[in-house]
């Protein structure tokens, strides 16, 4: 290091870790998440189509989609929660319980359409009081959606007694339906994705929610109202989980009275996964689609694997880490 | 004599940006040299590079004549190099005592940390600092801006250091506080602590410093003795070129009542406040930090609305109970917090632009993409942003212009009272022109100005009328060539003075 006598100054470090280590930011800082999740997709389906060719038929792909798809649909409003700056912990027993609604007044005789709007419009008013007391209330979004969690969770399971719905009339199952050849709920997933991706980019409310979601403060001090802005997030994202419960509820015979262990994780991880900034502010919901669709691909390349579909969480797990990492890469490259 | 630190040629690169180039600087002991440079010109980087945070891509460090290279902050600090940041990092939940012997505390057996010893030095060098009245038992978060700065310079002392690096110490302080300031600072130069001082107050760098360096773009532009360099010279050797008359405030003609405030209140922060701006006027407002005069504003604005006291604007009651409605009135508020309240840093040109106009630029529920675009770039040209495009993220670009875009979210919503807070604040000189010469421009084709600075030179330059607040109180006001920086200066501390006794 005693170089002080040479023309040049010395180089300080070892060059080659720097330029590595640069390398990778701006690799992590220029690939966008959305493209990443996208890519892994198109991966997992050549190598485990490779290894598996049952894996690329007709009915496993439409089945991957199709099954999956209401979880997708949950995840663009967890999106918009969490570029708002919020997070719902509570919208798998939300959507546990807007099933069980839709069934009820299915087989109570009501017309269907009325099985299909209620939980819609129960999940947007049940989301829009939570935001109510998120907004103005100045109670954290944890708390709220955490009491929440509980109350539906133990109130699902007091008011049915663990009972299941069976016998649905056949024109309830909307999710059984095909419109041009493809399952219902991929257009659900297909169209609403695309209507939130456009409405969040190019509508006032869209930019509202991110400069909410990055600055508060500021965003309130340039005008932005920010109370009824908190309040109409939660309400479109219970929208969509009212949109999901159906779509849920109408997949199989029966509605039970639980939903898959831990939805509402695999939704907010769908987000994240799918490169919404955990932090507010920042991410596509066409990332969070993505990456609900990856999860389900991969849950998939597991059975057809014969690998134990309990691995399905770890991968996940190692997916979030390895996201936020990749975030937190990308914010220190772009400084 | 050998420098207590010195660098050889330091170069430093992000992402493919020279933030530093080449740069060589030394200091010695007993001596303050002072660092200049615009915002962006590298100042920031060579003091993370002398502080350990981080590592030069190449050239020397030594301290006392040794080649040196800092894995961490912890072993420059060991090294006896300790620096004084910008922004304070204390905890405001700990007390004065603990804050200062964070990670350092004086141990007894056991390694238990020895409250009694602790405390004791604590008020040694407190009291070294001239500071007897602050108390080592307070908590930190209860204290005024000035004294959390004390109590950073005890902390930066605390380990003996024989290079005390000084990041902008008196950006946040009112004039008081700054003399002080300049007072310790002199103490520990006669004590042999070799200082590098960074300031963008010129007055300060007179006052204090032995030998000034400039820094332009990253490369070392110019070393001399203080007294061989003037005014206008480190100016025009920051800038580059020389700079035109530092606050050029022409005469305008002074128009209609825009806004009158009479009684207003916000709880006990501002009390009882009453004045008449009328259009064409710049009305400075002039007062210690803690005085109430950012509380007014965020009052008028409607962040904090007001308790008590009635409200015109351009002859109408009104009433506002948010930024919302006051922006939609016709007010604008620059912020003095840029990145906190201005700004979305995150989002680029073009999102900043119009985030207070957003319903404007829509047609339903869509925004405009292509006036959007055209509005920023507009912006850009009009205030002279100097960007790659509207789609530059702001957190890149320098303070001064952050600021322009800020002044050009707001004045794209054609406002009928303009209220800065700081408008200069953390700017650089050149910029800081710039700034100076569109208010002065606004306030001729008849914007209503409400000004509020720290910085005297500021108030006394720019303002039609001087108000000047104390305690939440209005308690002296002079008109256009009345006030001399004395009598402001008097009026801005007998009002500190009670409330210190308060706060104490």
């Amino acid at each position: 290091m005693h170089a002080a006598t040479a023309p040049r100054p010395p180089r300080l470090g070892s060059g080659a870790r720097f330029d590595l280590r640069h390398r990778l930011r701006t690799l992590a800082g220029h690939w966008s998440q959305e493209l990443v999740v996208l890519g892994a997709i198109l991966v997992l389906f050549v190598v485990v189509g490779a290894i598996n060719p049952m894996f690329l038929s007709a009915a496993n792909i439409g089945n991957l989609f199709a099954g999956n798809a209401y979880i997708a649909v949950a995840a663009i409003g967890m999106s918009m929660v969490i570029i708002c700056g919020h997070i719902d912990v509570s919208v798998g027993s939300l959507i546990g319980v807007l099933a069980m609604v839709s069934g009820s007044i299915a087989v109570a005789g009501y017309p269907v359409w009325l099985a299909w709007l209620a939980p819609v419009v129960i999940g947007a008013l049940v989301n829009a009081g939570m935001g109510a007391l998120v907004a103005y209330g100045r109670i954290p979004s944890i708390v709220v959606t955490l009491g929440m969690y509980s109350i539906l969770k133990g109130g699902l399971i007091s008011v049915t007694g663990g009972v299941w719905i069976s016998s649905l009339p056949p024109g309830f199952m909307i999710a059984q339906f095909r419109w041009f050849g493809i399952a219902s709920t991929v257009w659900f997933m297909v169209v609403l994705t695309i209507l939130a991706a456009l409405w969040m980019r190019y509508s006032v409310q869209g930019r509202s929610i991110y400069a909410l979601g990055s600055n508060a403060e500021a965003a309130r001090a340039s005008g932005i109202r920010t109370g009824p802005t908190v309040v109409m997030v939660f309400a479109i994202h219970g929208l969509f989980a009212g949109i999901a419960s159906v779509l849920f509820a109408t997949q199989l015979q029966v509605i039970q009275s639980t939903v898959p262990a831990n939805l509402e994780l695999t939704i907010i991880t769908a987000a994240v996964v799918g490169g919404v900034s955990i932090l507010g502010g920042r991410g596509l919901v066409v990332g969070a689609t993505l990456a609900a669709i990856l999860f389900a691909t991969i849950n998939s390349s597991l059975i057809f694997l014969n690998v134990s579909a309990y691995w399905l969480r770890a991968v996940q797990g190692l997916l979030i880490l390895g996201t936020v990492l990749a975030d937190i890469a990308r914010r220190r490259a772009s400084l | 004599m050998t420098p207590a630190l010195e660098l050889i040629g330091i170069s430093k690169s992000f992402g493919g940006v020279r933030a530093v180039d080449g740069v060589s600087f030394d200091v010695r002991p007993g001596e303050v040299h002072a660092l200049l440079g615009e915002n962006g010109a590298g100042k920031s980087t060579l003091i993370k590079i002398m502080s350990g945070v981080q590592h030069a891509d190449s050239g020397e460090l030594r301290v006392d004549g040794r080649a040196r290279r800092f894995a961490s902050p912890r072993e420059a600090r060991a090294a006896g190099i300790a620096t004084v940041y910008q922004e304070l990092l204390l905890f405001p939940e700990l007390t004065v005592a603990e804050n200062i012997f964070l990670g350092n505390a004086p141990r007894q057996r056991l390694r238990a940390i020895d409250w009694d010893a602790t405390r004791r030095r604590a008020r040694e060098l407190l009291d070294s600092l001239e500071c007897v009245e602050l108390d080592v038992d307070a908590k930190v978060g209860t204290l005024s801006v000035a004294n959390r700065q004390r109590v950073e310079i005890a902390r930066a002392l605390s380990q003996s250091p024989r290079v005390l690096i000084m990041d902008e110490p008196t950006a946040a302080l009112a004039e008081a506080d700054v003399q002080r300031l300049l007072d310790v600072v002199r103490a520990l130069r006669s004590r042999g602590v070799a200082i590098v001082y960074v300031s963008h107050r010129m007055q300060e760098i007179f006052a204090l410093a032995d030998r000034v360096t400039v820094l332009r773009d990253g490369r070392h532009v110019a070393t001399h003795p203080i007294a061989e360099v003037d005014h206008e010279r480190l100016v025009s050797l920051m800038v580059g070129r020389p700079v035109g008359q530092m606050y050029p405030k022409s005469p305008a003609e002074i128009g209609v009542p825009m806004l009158e405030v009479s009684g207003l209140s916000y709880r006990t922060r501002v009390q009882d406040v009453s004045f008449t701006l009328h259009a064409g006027e710049i009305l400075g407002i002039a007062g210690l930090v803690g005085s109430g005069r950012t509380e007014l504003a965020h009052t008028i604005f409607g962040i904090t609305p007001a308790t008590a006291g009635r409200m015109r604007l351009g002859g109408k009651p009104v009433t506002i109970t948010g930024p919302a409605m006051a922006r939609d009135l016709g007010i604008a508020y620059i912020p003095e917090d840029r990145g906190q309240q201005g700004l979305i840093r995150a989002q680029t040109i073009r999102e900043n632009v119009s985030l207070a106009m957003l319903q404007r630029l829509s047609r339903g529920a869509f925004i405009r993409r292509a006036a959007e675009t055209l509005l920023a770039r507009t912006a850009i040209d009009d205030f002279g942003i100097r960007t790659r495009g509207p789609e530059q993220p702001v957190r890149q670009l320098s303070g001064g212009n952050q600021q322009k875009v800020v002044l050009a979210k707001w004045l794209a919503t054609k406002p009928r009272v303009l209220i800065m807070d700081e408008p200069t604040r953390g700017i650089d000189v050149g910029a800081k022109a710039e700034i100076h010469a569109l208010m002065s421009r606004l306030a001729q084709q008849g914007q209503a100005i409400l000004m509020i600075s720290s910085e005297l030179p500021e108030v006394l330059g720019m303002s039609d009328r001087v108000l000047v607040m104390n305690g939440g109180r209005l308690v002296a006001s002079f008109g256009r060539g009345e006030a001399s920086a004395d009598q402001i200066g008097a009026a801005m501390t007998r009002a500190a003075a009670q409330a210190g006794a308060q706060a104490a």
